[in-house]
């Protein structure tokens, strides 16, 4: 059976499904729940400088984008960091590690960018006990306006500053959150590296309005009539931040560098794949809040049922399995050269590879009276559109046409070879390289 | 139980009031907004659907279901009633599981089709419940059109031809306009005084006068009809019964299933129907059905029905046979009546198998029966009407007669099921090739 046992910055945890920053672990009795349904860790509420702690909306905090059957697809929120005190935060951390030593206990943090508010927190945060820290540079909305979170994440030179700060008041790993409300995540990460991070986790929530009431007329969730943009989780973000943490897994200057993937986890598969990417553990927030703290016990049996399948005996072995073929476009093999074809048996006649091919793209699908479908090779480029939007899995497959055969399209033989933009006739830039 | 269920005879009263109602409420409860949106979710948007071409009026199935699922279930309505003014009686009574339902890809792909009908009643409930009529009359034409029959098809006709600004007065035999819809359906079908709310709904439009118990041959003669207006629509159904050929079948209990069906419709109590204890209905269509299940349900303790021929050819649907299976009633089928037995009022029928040529093999049946509902089929009334073809009137593609000025549809004319989504087609293309006629 695998051993999903991960380190992760010499912190150890039993599985790789760690809780996000978040309202989940915003207190003792979440976290002890947590930590029992099988979390293999936690990474804490952040929290803010002592003294009086913020204050929250009294009214809605969350927007829902809903898909069938109201399964939630997006989650927009309002929140701000702990409400709470900051002692009684510290006090639970200590006893919640001390009962759990097994499990990875992370304290997020987020104090103003002066070294002294840094300085202050950071002991009393390291007599805890906990294992590490995540600076929050993520969070988009509220505390952003005070110029905390995001408002820090979006400028390197803090991001590097802060994290050089804690690295030199704090014993244990450093963790930076980064915000994906940003143009280059790269920067923000090669940042962190130079202040001396020994890990990045990401992303954080993405700038968001989820809907807009047409009657109150007014973003949603409106407290008394206004709205405010929040920050934006779950499935439907999950491929934005797979790119970005493949961004930073293949840049040289960050390149090696751990990485707590975080976005839209739901499934064993979800974690899996940000593994693939680089990841060295994942954060969940979304799923549980959508389903509550059992939901990891599928994420458990999934990930080890698939490790077995593939004969992966712990997370390693997989872990960065796809950055090598994570790619810029121009190194695309141009001589790769694929038609679609539907299987007859297992077509039902929708037509929707039909419409979305004649209307939309290249008018590479045949419809016969019967309503049989078929694809035109003469016009297909391999779009892959009809395989997406048919509604019958692997009924529509992409075929490779196989090398000296001519594709009916273009009247080429397809070639043996790797080709690619670089080296393209077209390219105007390969003909001056020549 | 206080059930009278044992007791030999026709009575009334067999259950408790309880039972009438449970037994006698919507046979397919209507969808809530829930159910209406994850049904309407499963709906593949297919290019050129062939659930459309499947329904009879050809109603755009995908659009209204995606109109439904994105929280406009008004809009849905009026893109089925743009085709199908009746479609809250068609949602209720059209064999779905014979028209769009068989031909959606799900049902293909899964065995488990979009539920089509009862997301059209979703939608057209929506917007019928609010009492809101969503078409406008165009401006009066000056011309007027009688259409005889007040069922789906005459009432179609006379929607579209009232919408079209034609003046339209309906004759219907009837008390109370709807047709079939109101005497011919299953109660539980059509609970709640459906059908009635229904015509009452279809005639905001304007422009329609309803002549009711005014009967074609009696009060009015197809010649002053058609004298005294531009044009004539035909939809009055078949108005006869099938007389039953074999000796006994006078006795006192032997009657017409579709009188006992128009009964219960009308009845203000469901028991006040008698009904016997042992009931045979003989015929394989909806109305023998329809009158099987609902002396079931009014408490006969057993209820056969006999078919001559085998069960692929019965016209009621396998869902109909099933439904009636799974009320107790027991399915005969290869049979066919030999004689009524009894002193006075029935007491036992006799039946003599035969093969699948109809070819008698000398076996006979004897069953007990209080009560023996004939459903053979029903005939079209009436003289000096426009050449027929068969027992129907002949018409052409767009319901024109033999008779220039007249046209017909629904179950009285030629070609078509008998059903009701196909009167409504009918009728609604007759009115508009009138239309096309009082124009030009």
């Amino acid at each position: 059976m695998a051993d999903l046992t991960t380190d992760f910055l010499g912190i150890k945890s039993p599985n790789p499904f760690w809780l996000a920053s978040a309202p989940p672990t915003d207190k003792e009795y979440n976290v002890r729940r947590a930590f029992e349904a099988g979390w293999g860790g936690v990474v804490w509420k952040t929290l803010g400088s002592e003294g009086p702690p913020v204050v929250n909306v009294n009214g809605p905090r969350y927007g829902v984008i809903h898909g069938a059957d109201r399964r939630v697809l997006g989650l927009n929120n309002i929140e701000l960091i702990t409400d709470r005190d900051l002692q009684t935060n510290l006090d639970e951390i200590t006893r919640v590690k001390a009962d759990y030593p097994d499990r990875a206990l992370i304290v997020s943090i987020m104090v103003p960018c002066e070294e002294e508010a840094w300085k202050a927190i950071l002991p009393k945060v390291e007599a805890t006990g906990a294992d590490g820290i995540e600076l929050n540079f993520g969070c988009p909305h509220g505390m952003s306006e005070r110029g905390m979170g995001a408002a820090v994440g979006q400028v390197p030179e803090y991001i590097e500053m802060v994290t050089r700060w804690c690295k030199q008041y704090y014993s244990k790993p450093v963790i930076v959150k980064l915000t994906p409300n940003i143009t280059d995540v790269r920067q923000p990460a090669a940042a962190a590296r130079r202040g001396g991070a020994d890990a990045v986790s990401l992303i954080n929530t993405i700038n968001s309005i989820v809907s807009v009431d047409l009657d109150a007329m007014s973003p949603h969730p409106s407290v008394d009539g206004k709205g405010t943009h929040g920050g934006y989780c779950g499935p439907a973000v999950k491929p934005i931040a797979l790119s970005m943490v493949s961004e930073i897994a293949r840049a040289p200057e960050t390149a090696g560098m751990p990485i707590s993937g975080i976005g839209g986890v739901t499934t064993w598969r979800d974690a899996a794949e940000y593994i693939t990417l680089g990841c060295g553990n994942v954060q969940v927030c979304t799923a549980a809040m959508t389903y509550g703290f059992k939901v990891v016990q599928e994420m458990i049996s999934g990930l080890s049922e698939w490790m077995d399948e593939k004969g992966h005996t712990s997370i390693q072995d997989f872990m960065g399995a796809a950055v090598p073929n994570t790619t810029d476009w121009q190194y695309l093999n141009l001589n790769y050269i694929s038609k679609a074809s539907i299987n007859q048996d297992d077509c039902i006649s929708c037509g929707r590879c039909y419409a979305a091919c004649e209307d939309t793209s290249h008018q590479a699908i045949a419809m016969s009276d019967d309503r049989t479908f078929t694809v035109i090779d003469e016009e297909c480029v391999a779009c892959n559109l009809c395989v997406e939007v048919c509604p019958v899995e692997n009924c529509i497959t992409m075929v490779q046409m196989a090398p000296g055969t001519t594709d009916p399209r273009t009247g080429k033989v397809v070639e043996n070879t790797y080709a690619n933009w670089t080296m393209h006739p077209n390219n105007p830039s390969a003909t001056a390289a020549e | 139980m206080a059930d009278k269920i044992y007791e030999a005879g026709v009575q009334a009263g067999r259950l408790n009031c309880d039972a009438y109602d449970a037994h006698f409420s919507d046979l397919h409860p209507a969808l809530d907004r829930h159910e209406a949106l994850v049904a309407a979710d499963r709906c593949y948007f297919c290019h050129d659907a062939p659930c459309i071409t499947a329904c009879p009026t050809e109603i755009d199935i995908p659009l209204f279901i995606r109109q439904i699922a994105t929280g406009t279930p008004d809009a849905a309505a009026k893109t089925i009633l743009t085709q199908n003014i009746m479609g809250g009686m068609c949602a209720r009574v059209c064999p779905t599981e014979q028209l769009c339902e068989e031909a959606c890809v799900r049902e293909l792909a899964e065995g488990k089709p979009v539920l089509i009908g009862q997301l059209q009643r979703f939608a057209t409930d929506h917007l019928q419940e609010q009492g809101i009529h969503p078409f406008e009359r165009a401006p009066e034409t000056g011309k007027h059109v009688a259409v005889v029959g007040a069922g789906p098809a005459g009432l179609s006709a006379a929607h579209r031809l009232a919408m079209l600004g034609h003046a339209v007065t309906v004759y219907d035999a009837r008390a109370k306009p709807g047709g079939l819809n109101e005497y011919g359906i299953a109660a539980y079908k059509t609970p709640h005084g459906f059908a009635q709310g229904e015509v009452d709904w279809l005639l905001k439009i304007g422009g329609i006068t309803i002549r009711n118990e005014t009967v074609l041959g009696r009060d009015v003669t197809l010649d002053e009809l058609n004298g005294d207006h531009d044009a004539v629509f035909l939809g009055m159904g078949l108005g006869g019964v099938n007389a039953l050929d074999v000796s006994g079948a006078d006795k006192e209990g032997v009657l017409d299933a579709v009188d006992f069906i128009a009964d219960l419709r009308q009845a203000g109590n469901m028991a006040d129907i008698p009904v016997g204890r042992d009931v045979v209905v003989i015929g394989g269509g909806m109305t023998a059905v329809d009158a099987a299940v609902q002396a079931k349900l009014l408490g006969a303790l057993n209820v056969t029905l006999v078919y001559r021929r085998g069960r692929d050819r019965m016209n009621a649907s396998v869902f109909e046979q099933d439904l009636a299976a799974s009320k107790g009633v027991r399915i005969v089928t290869h049979a066919v009546p030999k004689a009524v037995h009894g002193n006075g009022a029935v007491r036992e029928i006799e039946f003599e198998y035969v093969d699948a040529d109809m070819k008698p093999t000398g076996a006979t049946l004897r069953l007990a029966a209080d009560q023996v509902f004939k459903a053979i089929g029903q005939t079209l009334e009436g003289d000096n009407l426009p050449a027929l073809e068969g027992r129907k009137i002949k018409v052409d593609g767009t319901g024109r007669t033999s008779v220039e000025g007249i046209w017909a549809g629904g179950d009285c004319a030629s070609g078509g099921d008998d059903l009701t989504v196909t009167a409504v087609a009918e009728g609604r293309d007759a009115a508009m090739d009138i239309h096309a006629a009082l124009a030009g």
